[in-house]
């Protein structure tokens, strides 16, 4: 199971706590990882990612094994401790500017 | 006894406020989506318990939710606004090609008739349906295919479709009104529109009476004549006689004809009202006196409404769409300020009263009239 976590709007909106368990199966990237969290929770869709070209949403940032991935190829395999799910992925939305 | 329901949308969520009748004590739930922008929320006059919520914030961009009881309880439907075949562009503020994006729902409009058709008016400017209760919804493509489109320009707060009113006697007669392309009218549902702007003129435009680019601010209209409306332009309020075929200026003695909201009284079709405020640059009541304006006559005479709203220091704004009224006998208006206030007059503006003191800034109001429990 893959572990995220996801900002508190987005926790709210899912109804769900910080961090969530999802399965993916293949190659653990980032693509699959959002792939599977929209599956799983479909109001996710669009708040993460743009609906038609899945762009990352500019005010959000991925991190996993304290490092920023979020210009990495969204096919990039992410490390080995998030594909087995030692650390989780984060989802973090800028700091908030009011 | 009939009751009222205030819908409020607000920088950091939105706010119920209810009350009876007599629209004295007012009950307020909220802040529902706390920390969201509530940028419009309205009911369906076909089912007074179906709202709709536009909710969005830069971060996670757009959603819309759908309550089923009065706004007790939501649920997020369709959020995929995708704009019909090839995007193509319109110009930037610089004056040069810009493909269209999408950035946010401005207002929702529900049917009359039925509680899960509801029109969207987007930004960049476009007008999307619902006829699935806000599952899913379809851009209706002839307005941003019209052939001024690509020559339509954002003024400061975006490229945004913020008005949308539906004919209630011709129904397949829409207008819409774009910030700042100007006002258009549709008389097929739709599938074609044309701008309506003739008589308007603006300064900022090379050519001030061109046939698009107007910065209109917001349209109203009574229900018993739709061939008449009324507009808040940036700069110059205006009328109109012939269904937008042409427009004259009735700004009259108004201390500055420049604000954002304009609305009829709800039994009087020549009564209009507006808030003046200083200037473009300066978004806020002349003299510090927050001083809602009326007029009998459809606008040229206007009196100041000043009772029970503060006369000095205040600088605050009421934004397009927080202005509205109910439909009980005693008509009552109702605005919201971008300070948090919420204002009630219950004797069509003779008085006011605030209803809600400290909320955030409010970025929409409407009204449900509703009629009573027992």
């Amino acid at each position: 199971m893959i572990r995220v976590e996801l900002p508190p709007h987005l926790q709210t909106l899912a109804r769900v706590g910080r961090e969530v368990q999802i399965e993916v199966s293949g190659a653990v990237t980032q693509r699959a990882i959002l792939d599977a969290l929209e599956a799983s929770y479909p109001v996710l869709r669009g708040t993460i990612r743009d609906h038609v070209t899945h762009t990352r949403r500019p005010f959000l940032r991925f991190f996993a094994c304290e490092e920023d991935w979020s210009h990495e190829s969204p096919d990039a395999a992410l490390p080995p401790a998030v594909a087995s799910g030692v650390e989780p992925f984060l989802v973090v939305g800028a700091l908030a500017g009011g | 006894m009939s009751r009222v329901r205030v819908l409020v949308g607000t920088r950091k969520g939105a706010f119920v406020l209810e009350s009876d009748g007599k629209r004295e004590g007012w009950d307020i739930s909220g802040p529902h989506f706390g920390g969201w922008e509530i940028y419009h929320l309205k009911g369906s006059p076909a089912d007074p318990n179906r709202l709709y919520m536009s909710q969005g914030t830069s971060w996670f961009g757009q959603l819309i939710q759908r309550s089923n009881d009065g706004g007790r309880t939501w649920e997020p439907v369709g959020n995929r606004f995708v704009y019909d075949g090839a995007t193509g562009t319109h110009l930037w503020y610089d004056g040069t090609p810009h493909p269209w994006e999408f950035a946010r729902v401005w207002h929702l409009e529900p049917s009359p008739t039925d509680p899960d058709t509801i029109y969207a008016g987007v930004e960049d400017a476009a007008l999307f349906r619902s006829t699935d209760g806000g599952q899913t919804w379809q851009e209706l493509p002839g307005l941003r295919n019209h052939e001024s489109a690509s020559s339509w320009q954002p003024g400061a707060g975006g490229m945004c479709l913020h008005t949308i009113l539906l004919d209630p006697k011709e129904r397949e007669r829409m207008f819409v009104a774009i910030s700042s392309a100007g006002t258009f009218r549709t008389d097929d549902a739709g599938k074609t529109w044309r701008p309506i702007n003739r008589g308007l003129k603006s300064e900022q435009l090379p050519n001030p009476t061109a046939e698009v680019g107007h910065c209109v601010h917001r349209i109203a209209m009574h229900r018993s004549r739709p061939g008449v409306l009324f507009m808040q332009k940036h700069w110059d309020v205006m009328r109109s006689d012939d269904a937008g075929e042409s427009w004259q200026e009735v700004s009259g003695n108004l201390p500055s004809d420049f604000g954002f909201p304009i609305d009829v009284h709800a039994h009087q079709p020549d009564t209009i009202y507006v808030v003046p405020i200083k200037s473009d640059s300066e978004h806020y009541p002349p003299d510090g006196k927050l001083r809602v304006y009326r007029s009998r006559s459809g606008g040229n005479e206007w009196e100041a409404l000043t009772k029970g709203l503060p006369q000095r220091d205040c600088y605050v704004n009421v934004l397009r769409d927080a202005m509205a009224v109910d439909s009980l006998d005693s008509c009552g208006i109702y605005f919201g300020t971008t300070g948090g206030q919420v204002y009630a007059s219950t004797d069509a503006g003779d008085s006011w009263k605030p209803i809600a003191e400290h909320l955030p800034a409010v970025l929409s109001v409407e009204v449900q009239t509703l009629p009573s429990l027992a």
